[in-house]
């Protein structure tokens, strides 16, 4: 069992836990990820590590409640713990000195964009942050982004907060003023990574995106992830999850992301396991 | 006198193929002891047991089975477990027709004994019983294993038999690999493989869990921080082959490792009370031939599908799965089609499975593999209407450890190098199962994990006594 050691409610259904898990904690770098099972009947949820720190052996991730799982996820407590926890998986991101790098964080997105910030920055590289959400309950960490990037700059859909605005439309402008980056990094909802994976092609900046496709071991086993990459398929979990943006089929990804959409509304009007053991749950 | 031998095997007692097709009880319901006495009867304890030359772990197989005539089932099941950690498991999924029992003299003239049958008899004999262990002093030498299926689940019960500190290492989240996660419950129950598992543990051997080698810790770590005197590599084949046709991403292709995965270790079958959903659909193809494909496709079948169709490039007699498995699959509805070769997936607008087009075969002049290859007919392409596809060609190595051990040798297709003995490229380093030869079955890769286990001892006796 891994245990909860602190909960904190980032914003409306989007939560950051702090995991005792110490063998993560101890090889975790930046642009990884974990998977996380609830409990005995848990679906294995892939998720982006959000930070770490080695010496209290705790891994931090955030979540935004979004189907079955994650809200399951969201009712457990400081305290409670998680039956797994494994990671750290996929490959690390590449941090390293490259000049200016524009880090661009779309709504839950500014939680995996944050340790590969502080990253680069510690690597060398001037590091510009552009962090957007709907609205602004749903800005997070911009403390945190704050201290990670030398230039941070912040937009909300509807305006409420900061400016209003996509961040495609901030990076463009920064683009126009400052000249093309060494490199741009967007996470965040697919739409979102593809809208800048298509503005930067114009300019011919390397992209890089983070994948969170669907997974089951996320460890290259079962293929579910596939994702095509200038016409090859690779598998996100042992490939990625960072991939050239201006390489990825988005619209392939996009039609992908929906397979679980009927069951997910199925599974949300049903709570905890009923079968008593004669479904075999428990075999 | 010669004794009368009766011609064939005592039958086994199954579930009926149409109550079994809806459910995920096992289907075959095993001996009963009457039964068990009978087919013994059959058995002439050759001087020269052929038998045991087909069974790759060499289990003493005319000497449990006299056990078994004499009724001392504990007995049988000690010279069972002298050389095979997993009778329950290996009486139920080895291809006993192509090892053990393909040698089986009385096999020339009549059916050959029931081998297999009755080794399931002594093993489910013995899994409710409280094992004796026998188990030779410790040495203070510390092994680790990576990867709980039946490789490493066979070379860590020979080393802790042997005296060694053994610790497995497992990625997901229950220990048994391709057991839990591949067989499903219907052919093997997984109860059975964790009692298994338990009687490891009480011999010593530690499991962890969510543990993946290669990014919790490298092989040099495990060998020079974390005390470990050798390392075996059991991790199999995990890594799922695609045909590469177009449209292989659509919504409703499955790899078979996936939808096994799904129904099998995440109990999809249970959804919605357990939360691991599986897309079942209403006409499914399985593309493949062998015992892996037979799963997909019977699983399919109990998850609610109304056709299943196996497609398969050649014709019923070069199937690869085991001829139980195929008769079962009949039995139980599943559809074969022959000869049949898949050439593209048809989709949606919105990215869903249609169908799968296919083309006709023939079967042409002997391959590499000696088996006829197969020819396309020429025009002879039609869509099979399906909206979910699994594919179920075969698995390659997984490449998480490989990637992060530059200086362990693999061959091109990614596989472990290792000899006859399991020895790899890297000192302390061993390997076997299906991660060296590529898929294979349960019983091979248990052999090859016992070989390693020889190899280890050796190497490590070769040390002398342990130096703290």
């Amino acid at each position: 069992m891994y245990q909860i050691i602190s909960k904190k409610a980032l914003a409306p259904a989007i939560y950051e836990y702090e995991i005792l898990a110490p063998k993560v904690a101890k090889k975790a770098k930046a642009g990884q990820f974990i998977i996380v099972k609830v409990d005995e009947q848990g679906e294995r949820i892939p998720l982006t590590i959000a930070d770490f720190n080695r010496e209290t052996g705790t891994v931090t991730i955030v979540f935004a409640e979004a189907g079955y799982s994650t809200k399951k996820l969201g009712q457990l407590n400081a305290g409670d713990a998680v039956q797994d926890f494994v990671g750290p998986l996929g490959v690390p991101s590449h941090v390293d000195k490259l000049g200016t790098v524009i880090m661009v964080a779309g709504g839950v997105g500014v939680a995996p964009v944050y340790p590969i910030a502080r990253e680069m920055k510690i690597a060398g590289s001037h590091v510009v942050g552009i962090m957007g959400a709907r609205n602004k309950d749903l800005i997070f960490w911009e403390d945190r982004m704050k201290e990670a990037c030398d230039e941070l700059f912040v937009t909300t859909d509807d305006g409420s907060y900061v400016r209003q605005g996509f961040v495609t439309d901030v990076l463009r402008e920064y683009i126009e003023k400052e000249g093309n980056p060494a490199m741009v990094m967007a996470i965040g909802p697919l739409p979102m990574m593809r809208a800048v994976a298509n503005m930067t092609k114009e300019y011919g900046i390397k992209t890089m995106v983070s994948l969170n496709s669907i997974m089951v071991d996320g460890t290259g086993m079962c293929g579910a992830c596939r994702v095509t990459i200038g016409g090859e398929t690779k598998f996100v979990c042992v490939d990625g999850p960072e991939f050239d943006g201006h390489l990825v089929d988005f619209e392939e990804q996009l039609m992908r992301s929906r397979q679980y959409k009927s069951e997910e509304q199925q599974a949300m009007q049903q709570s905890s396991c009923g079968c008593g053991g004669g479904g075999k749950c428990h075999g | 006198m010669a004794k009368q031998i009766i011609p064939k095997k005592h039958p086994m007692p199954h579930q009926d193929p149409k109550v079994r097709a809806k459910n995920f009880d096992e289907v075959a319901l095993g001996y009963t002891e009457e039964l068990a006495l009978a087919e013994a009867e059959r058995c002439l304890k050759c001087k020269n047991p052929m038998c045991m030359k087909g069974c790759p772990v060499s289990v003493d197989i005319p000497e449990f089975i006299a056990h078994v005539k004499e009724r001392k089932y504990e007995e049988a099941a000690k010279v069972i477990k002298r050389t095979n950690a997993l009778p329950a498991v290996c009486g139920r999924v080895c291809p006993q027709e192509n090892q053990c029992e393909k040698f089986c003299i009385v096999g020339k003239k009549n059916e050959p004994v029931a081998i297999g049958r009755l080794e399931r008899f002594v093993g489910d004999y013995m899994v409710n019983k409280e094992a004796e262990i026998e188990k030779a002093e410790a040495t203070g030498y510390k092994v680790a294993i990576v990867g709980s299926g039946p490789a490493g689940l066979a070379c860590a019960a020979d080393l802790a038999r042997l005296g060694h500190s053994v610790t497995m290492f497992e990625a997901l989240h229950t220990p048994g690999g391709v057991l839990m996660y591949g067989i499903p419950e219907f052919r093997l129950p997984k109860a059975i493989v964790q009692k298994e598992i338990q009687n490891l543990k009480k011999m010593g051997v530690e499991i962890e869990t969510n543990a993946i080698v290669g990014q919790i810790a490298s092989l040099d770590e495990l060998l020079q921080e974390e005390g470990f005197d050798a390392v075996f590599l059991g991790t199999g084949a995990g890594t799922p082959y695609f045909m590469n046709l177009p449209g292989e991403n659509y919504n409703g292709v499955y790899s078979a490792n996936e939808f096994l995965t799904r129904s099998n270790l995440m109990k999809a079958y249970c959804f919605p009370q357990c939360d691991t959903p599986i897309k079942v659909g209403k006409k499914v193809a399985v593309l493949g031939g062998g015992n892996v494909a037979m799963d997909a496709a019977r699983t399919a079948l109990r998850l609610g599908a109304e056709d299943v169709y196996i497609v398969y490039r050649r014709s019923r007699a070069e199937l690869p799965a085991r001829l139980e498995e195929v008769e079962h699959a009949e039995e139980e509805g599943v559809q074969f089609l022959f000869l049949t070769n898949p050439t593209k997936y048809v989709g949606s607008e919105e990215g869903w499975l249609t169908g799968l087009q296919c083309i006709k075969m023939e079967l042409g002049e002997p391959d590499a593999s000696g088996r006829r290859k197969p020819v396309p007919i020429d025009g002879s392409e039609f869509v099979l209407p399906v909206d979910v596809a699994i594919v179920a060609i075969g698995q390659g190595p997984n490449p998480l450890l490989t990637k992060t051990t530059p200086d362990l040798e693999t061959n091109k297709r990614g596989n472990i190098t290792a000899d006859e003995t399991g020895k790899t490229s890297k000192e302390g380093v061993y390997a076997g199962g299906d991660v060296v030869t590529g898929a294979a079955t349960v019983i091979k890769a248990m052999g090859a994990g016992r070989v390693a286990a020889t190899s280890i001892h050796e190497y490590l006796m070769g040390k002398g006594p342990k130096k703290n």
